[in-house]
């Protein structure tokens, strides 16, 4: 289109991109501010109100965050379970969508129904707790990751793209003697790798930031993830009117507070890129088939 | 059953099997597909254990549940926990909360979304549109207590930033995080700083079919930018704002747990509770197993009702509905 700018116009265009700007900017200003702050020294943090560069460098709080034991433990916690539980959502997810892409199979509508029907209703918070305390899996990690092990949406656009791919790719293989699990490990999910990619990107941030589960299923606080631990650090300790307080607790330091933010933060932001392109996508590929 | 596996066999390799299985023996049919049935199995226990057990635990809402005698034994109370919970005089106070977070976020964040996506719309500056994009999708990807906790540092009395600023401009001393007053328009402050800029990306993925034609028609007849956007813009966008919105009023009574939760301190109660945290706190934390199932059955039915209602009134109104 020709631009034919008025100059009632421009100036709108010249308001519009200083505003826009300025939102971006002050979407960024708590992490920088928080960013900053974890490099400082705790005297710097409690003199000046706002910062997004220290006047003196320290690794002091990362030191003391790195030394403490409950942190280490959540931090490695956090990023095994991560780990396992995207993997066991990919496992479950694709063995499942596969069988499920081949319009022959029978008794697949009743089961896409039911996988359906569990996306409109679910039961609920209490009824799924009283489920994992019955199987005997609270404080386990497993409870993190067995009850969300299958995304009955993210299944549905997994078959779909199975099902798009052509059936001579699998024909071929059928006629050199290729079994169904031969076909789906050598052929389609080598094609899939970067659907793949994407859904254990999304995977793995949503349990990497998931609070809730922890809150419900581990009790005992030497099996907290970083979320919980987070929680612990950053809430001031007057403030947590609901439960699980230590009589003995100190308040820490600010600096430490802005060092576990920085460190739960920093995986989201290294793979924000890639995060940005792909979801940006799916959310779309979601709202036009779902 | 050797035999009709041969024969099976043997019409396979010779036609397009995809057509006529379905009508053979099932024995026929599981043997062929024994592979697939057997890769089905795994997430066809998961959804029978995690998805479809917990809707069969739901009954304990019509029930008096006992741990040790489990959802099968424990008497029926019939619709006693909905009964005293619609009594209590926490339901009024629960709905009025949920309600008026409902509303806040609705009148609030969502015309921000779309204000935002118009005014995105409108740059022709490429780099600045991506940097602005890129900038404000970044606090969707974070979890809430990455949120909250930043809410407590930015917040805090006398030594955090935002409060210090207040003190310095206007001589004010807010207490953000206790003083129930300050709980509604943190809420949703956190709520569209996290997701105003993601929520962009549907209205702006509508926007950029809109034709282009029409703009030149209106600019030859002389339409300004404004009478350009409200003219042309809006109205071709309009079915998507009506999907969101029914989506919008659909989820209204999930006032986000995990959000909810880390705010609510104990000075803040009476304005904090909702659904959701009342739930976990008087489910989880006292025990109190089947009212709590209860409220949430009632929650989630109040959901249902929520979405095919403003579907239909979508469709009344002449407008294309969600389905």
């Amino acid at each position: 289109m020709k631009i034919h700018n008025t100059r009632g116009g421009r100036v709108f265009d010249a308001v519009n991109y200083v505003f826009l700007a300025l939102i971006g900017i002050i979407t960024l200003l708590p992490f920088v501010y928080v960013f900053a702050g974890s490099f400082a020294t705790e005297a710097e943090i409690t003199r000046r109100a706002f910062f997004v560069w220290p006047e003196k460098f320290t690794l002091g709080s990362y030191e003391y965050i790195f030394a403490t034991p409950a942190f280490t433990r959540a931090l490695v916690t956090t990023i095994l379970v991560t780990a396992v539980g995207t993997l066991v959502q990919l496992a479950f997810t694709v063995t499942m969508a596969y069988p499920l892409a081949k319009k022959s199979l029978r008794g697949r509508n009743v089961i896409l129904s039911l996988v359906v029907f569990a996306m409109v209703f679910s039961g609920g918070m209490i009824p799924t707790f009283l489920l994992v305390k019955d199987l005997g899996l609270l404080n386990s990690y497993w409870a993190l990751i067995l009850p969300a092990a299958i995304n009955p949406f993210s299944l549905i656009i997994i078959k779909n793209f199975f099902q798009e791919l052509p059936a001579e790719l699998e024909e071929s293989a059928k006629m050199d003697g290729a079994t169904e699990i031969g076909i789906l490990w050598r052929i389609l999910l080598p094609l899939s790798k970067p659907v793949l990619a994407t859904f254990a990107l999304f995977y793995a941030v949503g349990i990497w930031n998931d609070f809730m589960s922890p809150l419900l299923y581990l009790s005992d606080n030497s099996k907290w993830t970083l979320q919980m631990y987070l929680r612990q650090v950053t809430a001031a300790s007057d403030l947590l009117g609901t439960g699980n307080v230590d009589p003995n607790y100190i308040p820490p330091e600010q600096g430490i507070k802005f060092a576990v933010i920085v460190v739960a933060t920093l995986p989201i932001l290294i793979f924000y890129p890639f995060l940005q392109k792909h979801f940006a996508k799916g959310m779309l590929i979601g709202s036009v088939k779902g | 059953m050797a035999a009709p596996v041969v024969e099976a066999e043997a019409r396979a390799a010779n036609r397009p099997p995809v057509r006529e299985r379905k009508n053979g023996r099932f024995s026929v049919h599981f043997a062929h597909y024994k592979w697939l049935y057997l890769l089905l199995l795994p997430g066809v226990v998961y959804f029978a254990v995690f998805r479809y057990a917990p809707m069969y635990g739901v009954s304990i809402a019509f029930k008096d549940y006992v741990p040790f005698l489990g959802v099968n034994g424990s008497p029926w109370v019939g619709v006693q926990n909905f009964t005293d919970f619609f009594a209590n005089p926490d339901f009024p106070r629960l709905l009025g909360n949920t309600l008026i977070l409902a509303f806040l976020n609705l009148g609030i964040a969502f015309p921000l979304t779309i204000v935002l996506a118009l005014l995105l719309n409108e740059v022709r500056l490429s780099v600045l549109k991506r940097t602005v994009q890129t900038l404000v999708y970044i606090p969707h990807f974070l979890s809430w207590t990455i949120v909250a906790s930043l809410s407590f540092l930015l917040f805090a009395l006398d030594i955090g930033p935002l409060f210090q600023f207040l003190n310095n401009v206007m001589g004010t001393n807010i207490d953000f995080l206790s003083d129930p007053a300050w709980f509604r328009p943190l809420i949703v402050l956190q709520d569209i700083w996290k997701n105003t800029g993601w929520g962009t990306i549907i209205f702006l993925a509508a926007l950029a079919t809109v034709d282009q034609d029409q703009y030149e028609a209106a600019i030859i007849d002389g339409a300004g930018r404004f009478r350009r956007v409200w003219h042309i813009t809006l109205p071709a966008i309009r079915s998507t704002i009506i999907v969101m919105l029914i989506l919008a009023i659909g989820q209204m009574l999930n006032t986000g747990f995990e959000q909810i939760y880390l705010m609510t301190n104990a000075l803040n109660r009476e304005v904090a509770d909702v659904f959701d945290t009342y739930v976990y706190f008087v489910g989880i934390t006292q025990g109190a197993y089947s009212y709590s199932t209860a409220v949430g059955l009632f929650k989630s039915l109040v959901g249902i009702v929520l979405i095919f209602g403003t579907n239909w009134l979508a469709k009344r109104f002449n407008q294309s509905g969600l389905f």
